[in-house]
C-alpha cells in the first residue's frame, strides 16, 4: 500500500455516520446497508475525521494522548482510511 | 427466550407503484391506499424501531414516492436517529419534493433499474420513457448531493447485460451497486419460467461482477445476490428468521420478511394493536421459525444450521408445501430434485403477467410528475 500524503484531510462521504448505539453500546459506522463496529481506538481514529483535520494533525493528537510511537499509529490510521476508502465510506481531500 | 435486537426495517409505505414489474417482491394481493397507516403511525413505529435497536430504516413500497406526507415521515424517522434509505423507482418524485425530503434527514436513495438498454428496460418496468427518467432523476439526487445506490434485478432477459448494469450504476453517479439475481416468491414465482435464466448463463453473470468487483475498487462498492436455486446450499434467508430485521406492511402488519404472508396458518400481529417491542418478542410469527428447534432432518443434524438456518421458509412452502422443510434449494434436500427440474427444464419465455395490473387499475392513480 502506497502511505498517503500527510497533508490530506479525511471525512466522511456523505451518507455515512459514527454514532453511539444506545441500545447496544458501543459506537457504530453507519453507511448504506453497513454496520460497522470499529473498535475503540479506530473509534477515537474516526472523531478525529471531522473534515478539518490533516492527517498528520490526526496522528499527533492520538500520539500525544496515547503516548505510543508515531510511525505506529501512523500506519495503524492509514491502513484504517485506506479501507475506509476502498469502501467509498471516507474520502482523502 | 429473549430475542437480539433488530437491525434493520423495511417499512412498506404503500404497495401504490407507477411501474409493474414482472418480478415484484409484493404479494399477489396488494393492500388498498384506504387501509394504509396515517403519518401520525408511521412516525410512532419508526419511533418504537430505533428504541427496540434498529439502525436502518428502509423506506420502501411499491413506490414510496406515493405518499405525500413522504418528507414528514422522513423527518419522523431522522429525528428517531435512524438511518433513512429511500428505496423508489425514480418515478413520481420531482426536485422540489425530493429537496424537501433531503432537508427532512434523509441519508441515502436507493435507486432501481430494469436494464441498460432503454427499450428492453420500459418493457420490464411496463411504462415508455420510465429509464430515460431514471437517469434524469439519478442526476438529480447527485446534484442534491444525496448518495445513491442503484439496484437492478437479474433475470432471463438482461442476464447478459449484468456487467453493463454496473457501468451504468457508475456512470449514474452511484456509490454502490446491488446486482440481485430476481427472488421467486409472489409476481417472481408467477412468472419464473419466462425470469429463470440458464445455468450457465446465471454463472456467467457472477463471474463477471466478480471480476468487476476487483476492477472498481474505491469506485463503486458491489454487493451481489447470487441466483440460489444454482448454488449447493441455500441462502441465509433474512439472516434467520427474526434475528436481525422486520417488515411492515401498508396497512402495519409485521412480518419477519416480506413474502411471510404466503406460509399459511402464521399469526401476524399488526402496529396497530401491538408495540413494536411486542411485536418483535411475542408475536407468533415471529417466533414460528426463531432458533433452531423447529428444523427437521437434514438441516436438524447439518453443521451448517447456524450458517444458513435452513434456508427460506418462504421457498420451502412454495416448492415443499412445508415451511419446516429443508430450503429444497439446498443439494441435501431430499427434494432437491424439484429444483434441478425448474433450473434444467425447458423455458417458455413466453412472457410474463405484468405485477399487480388490476389492483392498480382499481386503486387511485399515482400522479406521474412530466419531467
Ligand atoms: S441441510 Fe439445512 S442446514 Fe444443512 S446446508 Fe442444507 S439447508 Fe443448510
Amino acid at each position: 500500500m502506497t502511505a498517503l500524503a500527510e497533508d490530506i484531510i479525511p471525512r466522511f462521504a456523505r451518507g455515512v455516520r459514527l454514532r453511539e448505539d444506545p441500545v447496544r453500546g458501543g459506537w457504530s459506522l453507519l453507511a448504506p446497508e453497513r454496520v460497522l463496529t470499529p473498535n475503540p481506538v479506530a473509534v477515537e481514529v474516526l472523531k478525529l475525521c471531522d473534515g478539518n483535520r490533516s492527517l498528520s494533525e490526526i496522528v499527533d493528537e492520538l500520539a500525544a494522548r496515547f503516548s505510543v510511537d508515531r510511525a505506529r499509529i501512523e500506519a495503524d490510521v492509514e491502513a484504517l482510511l485506506a479501507d475506509l476508502r476502498a469502501k467509498r465510506m471516507v474520502e482523502l481531500l | 427466550m429473549t430475542a437480539p435486537p433488530p437491525l434493520a426495517m423495511l417499512a412498506e409505505l404503500t404497495h401504490r407503484c407507477p411501474l409493474s414489474c414482472p418480478y415484484c417482491s409484493n404479494p399477489l394481493e396488494l393492500d388498498k391506499r384506504s387501509d394504509e397507516l396515517d403519518t401520525g403511525t408511521w412516525v410512532r413505529v419508526f419511533e418504537e424501531a430505533a428504541a427496540i435497536g434498529v439502525i436502518h430504516l428502509h423506506l420502501s413500497g411499491g413506490e414510496p414516492g406515493a405518499r405525500r406526507d413522504l418528507a414528514d415521515l422522513v423527518r419522523g424517522a431522522a429525528g428517531a436517529g435512524l438511518y433513512t434509505n429511500l428505496i423508489t423507482s425514480g418515478i413520481g418524485l420531482d426536485r422540489p419534493r425530493l429537496e424537501a425530503i433531503a432537508e427532512a434527514g434523509l441519508d441515502h436513495v436507493q435507486l432501481s433499474i430494469q436494464d441498460v438498454d432503454e427499450a428492453a428496460a420500459d418493457r420490464v418496468a411496463g411504462l415508455a420513457g420510465s429509464h430515460r427518467r431514471k437517469r434524469d432523476f439519478a442526476r438529480m439526487v447527485g446534484e442534491i448531493g444525496l448518495p445513491l445506490t442503484i439496484n437492478c434485478v437479474i433475470h432471463r432477459e438482461n442476464v447478459a447485460r449484468a456487467g453493463d448494469m454496473v457501468h451504468e450504476a457508475v456512470s449514474m453517479g452511484a456509490r454502490r451497486v446491488e446486482v440481485a439475481h430476481a427472488q421467486y416468491y409472489g409476481w417472481g414465482l408467477q412468472n419464473r419460467a419466462a425470469l429463470m435464466p440458464d445455468r450457465e448463463d446465471a454463472l456467467a453473470a457472477g463471474e463477471t461482477v466478480e471480476r468487476l468487483r476487483a476492477e472498481l475498487v474505491g469506485t463503486i462498492v458491489i454487493d451481489y445476490v447470487p441466483p440460489d436455486h444454482f448454488a449447493r446450499f441455500p441462502k441465509p434467508c433474512v439472516n434467520g428468521w427474526g434475528r436481525q430485521s422486520l417488515n411492515i406492511t401498508p396497512r402495519g402488519r409485521v412480518l419477519p420478511c416480506h413474502a411471510a404472508e404466503s406460509i399459511p396458518g402464521l399469526e401476524f400481529w399488526n402496529v396497530a394493536e401491538h408495540s413494536l417491542a411486542d411485536v418483535w418478542q411475542n408475536s407468533p410469527a415471529f417466533n414460528a421459525f426463531r432458533g433452531t428447534d423447529w428444523m427437521q432432518e437434514p438441516c436438524r443434524s447439518c453443521a451448517r444450521k447456524e450458517v444458513d438456518f435452513g434456508g427460506c421458509r418462504c421457498q420451502a412452502m412454495a416448492l415443499a408445501g412445508d415451511p419446516r422443510a429443508t430450503d429444497p434449494v439446498c443439494s441435501y434436500s431430499p427434494l432437491h430434485h424439484l429444483v434441478r427440474e425448474i433450473t434444467g427444464g425447458t423455458h417458455e419465455g413466453e412472457g410474463w403477467t405484468p405485477r399487480g395490473r388490476e389492483q392498480r387499475a382499481k386503486d387511485e392513480p399515482i400522479p406521474l410528475p412530466v419531467s
